[in-house]
C-alpha cells in the first residue's frame, strides 16, 4: 500500500478536478479508483467511507475526506500554497471562491436542458467576461506581480489557470480582451508540475463529451 | 468610525446570517447596513465595493471581503474557532460544508416553484434525517466529548446549532432520532455569547417572510 493520496470519482473532471489541478501543481502524485456503475458508488456508501454518501472522496493522511472545498484547502495549506498570514488566506479565498462560481456554469453546462443550453452559454460568457475575469486582470495590474496573492505560487493561481482553460474551451477568444491573463496563462502553464500535468498522458481528464452524460446520471441519481 | 465589522445584506439571514452567528459566537459586536432596494444594491456596485459585484460584504479589518467561506474563514481563524492544526481544521471544514449543503437546502426553499415546494422540504427532512444529522450525532457518540473536534468550540458547533435550530424550523420534532444532538444544542445554546445572540432584539433575523422573498427578488432579479 503507497503512502499517495487515492481519488475516488467517476473517470471525469466534476468537482474532483480541481483537487488534480492542486496535487499536480504541487508536484504529489496520486491514484485513483474510478466509479464506473451505481453499484460503484453503492458499495463506496455502504462500507462507510463517504461521510455524507457522496464524492469527491479523497484517502490521504490516514482520513477518507470528503468534501471538495475541505479537500482543497488541507491540500493548499499542506504543501504551502495558500498564503502566509491570515490576510493572504483571505484573499485567496475570496478569488478561489469566485473562481468555483465560475467552474460550477462550465461544469454544468453539458447537463442542461437543449432548449436551455444557448442561454446558459451566454450567461457563461456574460459572467466570465464581465463579472470575473476583470477582477483577475485588475489584480495583476494593480501590484505587476506575476501570482495574483503575495507575490507568491498559490492555490489561486492553479484554480485560476484551471478555469481560463476551460472557459476557453467553451470560447477559444474569451481572453481577448485581458491581455495580462493571456501572459498570466502562459506563465503558470510553464511551472514544471503544471507543464507536466498539461501534458497528454498525465491524470487530466478531457471535458464531458454529451454522450458520457447519461452514464453519469445512471451513477448519481 | 467604529472599528467593528460592518455587515452589507438585505435585513433578512440568507448567506450572511451564518456570518452574524459566528461574529456573535465570538463575541464580537458588529453593525449592519441593509439594502432596501435595487438602488441600494447598484450604489454598492457602482462605488466598487463589491469584488464580484455580489453580497454578502463584510468589512473587516480594512477589507471589503466578499464570498460567504471566505468571510467565514477568516472569522473562525482570528478568534481561534478553527481548530488547532490542519488536521482539526479539516474535519472542521467537512463538518461545515456538510451543515452548508442542508442550510442552502433550507435556505432555497421559499424561492423553489410553488408546485415542488411540498417535495423539496421533504427531500430536506430526510437528508436531514438519514444524510447529515446521523453524521454528527456518530461523531459526539464516538468521542463523548461535548463538542465536535478537538475538545473545544469551533466553528463546526456554532453551524451546526444553527443548521438544527434551521431544521426544526421546518419540522419541530426532527431530532427525536438523536438523543446526542438534543443534548448538543441544549449545552451549546446556554454558551453566554450564543444564548444572547438566541434572546430576543438581538441581530439574528426571522425566517423569511412572504413579504421579504418579494422584495430580494426585486433587488436581486430572481
Amino acid at each position: 500500500m503507497s503512502g499517495k493520496p487515492k481519488l475516488h470519482y467517476f473517470n471525469g473532471r466534476g468537482r474532483m478536478e480541481s483537487i488534480r489541478w492542486l496535487l499536480a501543481a504541487a508536484g504529489v502524485e496520486f491514484e485513483e479508483c474510478f466509479l464506473e456503475t451505481k453499484d460503484d458508488l453503492t458499495k463506496l456508501q455502504k462500507d462507510g467511507s463517504l461521510l455524507f454518501q457522496q464524492v469527491p472522496m479523497v484517502e490521504i493522511d490516514g482520513m477518507k475526506m470528503a468534501q471538495s472545498r475541505a479537500i482543497g484547502n488541507y491540500i493548499a495549506a499542506k504543501y504551502n500554497l495558500y498564503g502566509k498570514d491570515l490576510k493572504e488566506r483571505a484573499l485567496i479565498d475570496m478569488y478561489v471562491e469566485a473562481i468555483i462560481d465560475l467552474n460550477e456554469l462550465l461544469m454544468t453546462h453539458p447537463f442542461q436542458p437543449a432548449d436551455k443550453k444557448e442561454q446558459h452559454f451566454a450567461t457563461i460568457v456574460d459572467k466570465a467576461t464581465n463579472r470575473y475575469f476583470p477582477v483577475y486582470e485588475k489584480v495583476l495590474k494593480d501590484h505587476g506581480q506575476d501570482f495574483l496573492v503575495g507575490n507568491r505560487f498559490s492555490r489561486a493561481d492553479v484554480q485560476l489557470l484551471e478555469t481560463i482553460l476551460m472557459a476557453e474551451e467553451c470560447k477559444p477568444d474569451i481572453l481577448a480582451k485581458f491581455p495580462l491573463l493571456q501572459s498570466f496563462k502562459a506563465r503558470i502553464s510553464n511551472i514544471p508540475t503544471i507543464k507536466k500535468f498539461l501534458q497528454p498522458g498525465s491524470q487530466r481528464k478531457p471535458p464531458l463529451q454529451e454522450k458520457d452524460v447519461p452514464k453519469l446520471m445512471k451513477i448519481f441519481h | 468610525m467604529a472599528g467593528k465589522p460592518k455587515l452589507h445584506y438585505t435585513n433578512g439571514r440568507g448567506k450572511m446570517e451564518s456570518i452574524r452567528w459566528l461574529l456573535a459566537a465570538a463575541g464580537v459586536e458588529f453593525e449592519e447596513e441593509f439594502i432596501e432596494t435595487k438602488e441600494d444594491l447598484e450604489k454598492l456596485r457602482n462605488d466598487g465595493s463589491l469584488l464580484f459585484q455580489q453580497v454578502p460584504m463584510v468589512e473587516i479589518d480594512g477589507m471589503k471581503m466578499v464570498q460567504t467561506r471566505a468571510i467565514l474563514s477568516y472569522i473562525a481563524a482570528k478568534y481561534n474557532l478553527y481548530g488547532k492544526d490542519l488536521k482539526e481544521r479539516a474535519w472542521i471544514d467537512m463538518y461545515v460544508e456538510g451543515t452548508t449543503d442542508l442550510m442552502g437546502m433550507i435556505m432555497y426553499l421559499p424561492f423553489q416553484p410553488a408546485d415542488t415546494k411540498e417535495k423539496n422540504l421533504a427531500l430536506i427532512i430526510e437528508r436531514a434525517s438519514s444524510r447529515y444529522f446521523p453524521v454528527y450525532e456518530k461523531a459526539l457518540k464516538d468521542h463523548g466529548h461535548d463538542y465536535l473536534v478537538g475538545n473545544k468550540l469551533s466553528w463546526a458547533d456554532i453551524h451546526l446549532l444553527e443548521a438544527i435550530l434551521m431544521a426544526e424550523e421546518c419540522k419541530p420534532d426532527i431530532l427525536s432520532a438523536f438523543p446526542l444532538l438534543q443534548a448538543f444544542k441544549g449545552r451549546t445554546s446556554n454558551i453566554p455569547t450564543i444564548k444572547k445572540f438566541l434572546q430576543p432584539g438581538s441581530q439574528r433575523k426571522p425566517p423569511a417572510d412572504e413579504k421579504f422573498i418579494a422584495n430580494v427578488r426585486k433587488i436581486f432579479n430572481i
